[in-house]
């Protein structure tokens, strides 16, 4: 069969309306220091698996924050569970836990 | 020598420059366009960062002012500034001599119409911060209909940073007041969420960026890196608002009941016309240029003309009121120095 290549984007707008918010405040029920992160990347900079791959904490928790849980199981695997952003948090957020805790919960859900 | 020195402008700056000329032995004079003393502090609720009532400051203020020998005309605007600061033209043509001038007219507020694309003016729940203090004094924050909102979201930096309105500098104390009334409106409704878009945290002053963790992690406050390009009505009269994710780098869309946006501070509208004297100087901003940044900021190229308060950038109250003590001091020195 011939496949000529077209398919139908989804948008990629987030859509906060839409999203399914339950589980992210769930997780900011259980770690409120995780809404302190100032985005400063620290972490990511540090990050052994983001020398190497694509790998963003901060981008991650940020997806999550916002109800967009597809596809974080896979990245939160190229975490090596090392905790050097541990150490770098200048907001001291405990960022190997919420790696943990993330892949527990997220493993089960696929949207 | 009559020791007369003109103060234009009795907000706080005015207000504090008076305490201290009379203090040292001059003649105040505040001329005030107002029907009353206080600028903008008096719009105010509760004020960054401790949340002390605005009235608070703004009475002690008033009771020291009238403690003085300070003649205050209020309901009176000054139109024109002497060139050597030896007197000012007000309003009605009449002419007031004086052996100094003090400019501390202040900031406008910028008007949130001209940033049509966010709907102020034009549909229900959009509202600025300045509306918010209004609110929080008649009793909390409501929507049109008079309900409490439950989803809400503020916008920093309308009308500064922004080329497109011609305001290129920024206000600095959007910031912390957006911090502050999304702790407000949180502790008013604790079931709301709250959305606050921005480009940068300035949290300059102390105690600012402690509050702005509060109101992270004590008040859930959802911070989103990005500027809200556009507002618009829904059917049910939310507002449906498109911004992007600038941490993530995708579109952003949600509806909220209320939008709040964080005005910020432009040149006072008589600054032009100060402008005309051949001592004062504008930046490119409006406000005036003070003769230096470093040890004059509060003098003019004039010896007898000098600056206090936000007239010349945007300043907290605290700054402003300090300036009002700075200029005394150096009207004083000028004046004593011209006696002798
Ligand atoms: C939304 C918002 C919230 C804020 N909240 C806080 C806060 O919580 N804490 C804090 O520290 N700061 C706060 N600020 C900043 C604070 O308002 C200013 O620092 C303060 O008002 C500056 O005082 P001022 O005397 O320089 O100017 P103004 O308050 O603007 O006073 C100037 C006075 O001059 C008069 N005037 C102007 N032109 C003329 C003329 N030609 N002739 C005669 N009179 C004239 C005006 O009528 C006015 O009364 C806030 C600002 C904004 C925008
Ligand atoms: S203080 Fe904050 S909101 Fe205000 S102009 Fe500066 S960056 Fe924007």
């Amino acid at each position: 069969m011939t496949t000529w290549g077209y398919s139908i984007s989804r948008p990629r707008s987030i859509d906060i309306d839409r999203n399914d918010m339950s589980y992210s405040q769930e997780l900011l029920r259980e770690y409120p220091e995780l809404q302190t992160c100032i985005a400063c990347g620290n972490c990511t900079a540090t990050c052994t698996a983001a020398n190497l791959t694509s790998f963003s904490l901060r981008k991650v928790h940020t997806l999550v924050r916002r109800g967009e849980y597809q596809g974080m199981a896979e990245e939160l695997e190229k975490c090596m569970l090392c905790g050097k952003c541990r150490l770098a948090c200048p907001r001291g957020i405990n960022t190997r836990q919420i790696v943990l805790t993330l892949k527990k919960h997220l493993v089960n859900r696929s949207r | 020598m009559t020791g007369r020195v003109i103060i234009i402008g009795g907000g706080v700056a005015g207000m504090q420059t008076a305490i201290t000329l009379d203090e040292l032995g001059f003649k105040p004079v505040i001329i005030e366009k107002e029907a009353s003393l206080g600028g903008k502090l008096c719009r105010w609720d509760r004020l960054f960062p401790t949340m002390t009532p605005a009235q608070e400051v703004l009475g002690d203020l008033l009771k020291r002012v009238e403690k003085t020998a300070s003649e205050v005309r209020t309901s009176t605007t000054v139109s024109e500034i002497e060139e050597q600061g030896r007197g000012v033209t007000l309003s009605d043509g009449s002419r007031l001599d004086a052996e100094a001038v003090v400019v501390a007219s202040g900031f406008d507020i910028f008007p949130a119409e001209r940033k049509e694309e966010y709907g102020y003016g034009l549909y229900d729940n959009v509202y600025t911060t300045v509306d918010v203090e209004r609110m929080f004094r008649e009793g909390g924050v409501r929507m049109a209909d008079g309900r409490e909102p439950k989803t809400v979201a503020f916008l920093h930096c309308v009308g500064s940073r922004d080329e497109k309105v011609n305001q290129r500098h920024c206000s600095r104390v959007c910031c912390i007041t957006g911090v502050k009334q999304a702790i407000e409106v949180k502790q008013q409704i604790p079931g709301a969420e709250i959305f606050s878009f921005y480009m940068d945290m300035r949290m300059f002053g102390p105690g600012y960026e402690e509050l702005y963790r509060q109101a992270q992690q004590q008040y859930n406050i959802h911070f989103v890196r990005g500027r809200i390009s556009e507002a618009s009505p829904t059917i049910d009269h939310r507002i449906h608002i498109k911004a992007e994710d600038t941490l993530i780098g995708r579109p952003l869309r949600m509806s909220v009941d209320m939008l709040i946006l964080a005005v910020g501070m432009q040149a006072g509208s008589s600054n032009v016309a100060f402008g005309r004297n051949n001592n004062i100087d504008l930046y490119p901003s409006g406000f005036l240029r003070p003769l230096n940044q470093f040890s004059g900021n509060v003098r003019s190229s004039s010896p007898r003309l000098f600056y206090a308060g936000t007239v010349t950038a945007p300043k907290n109250i605290g700054e402003s009121i300090n300036e009002g003590i700075a200029a005394a001091y150096q009207v004083a020195q000028t004046l004593n120095a011209a006696k002798s």
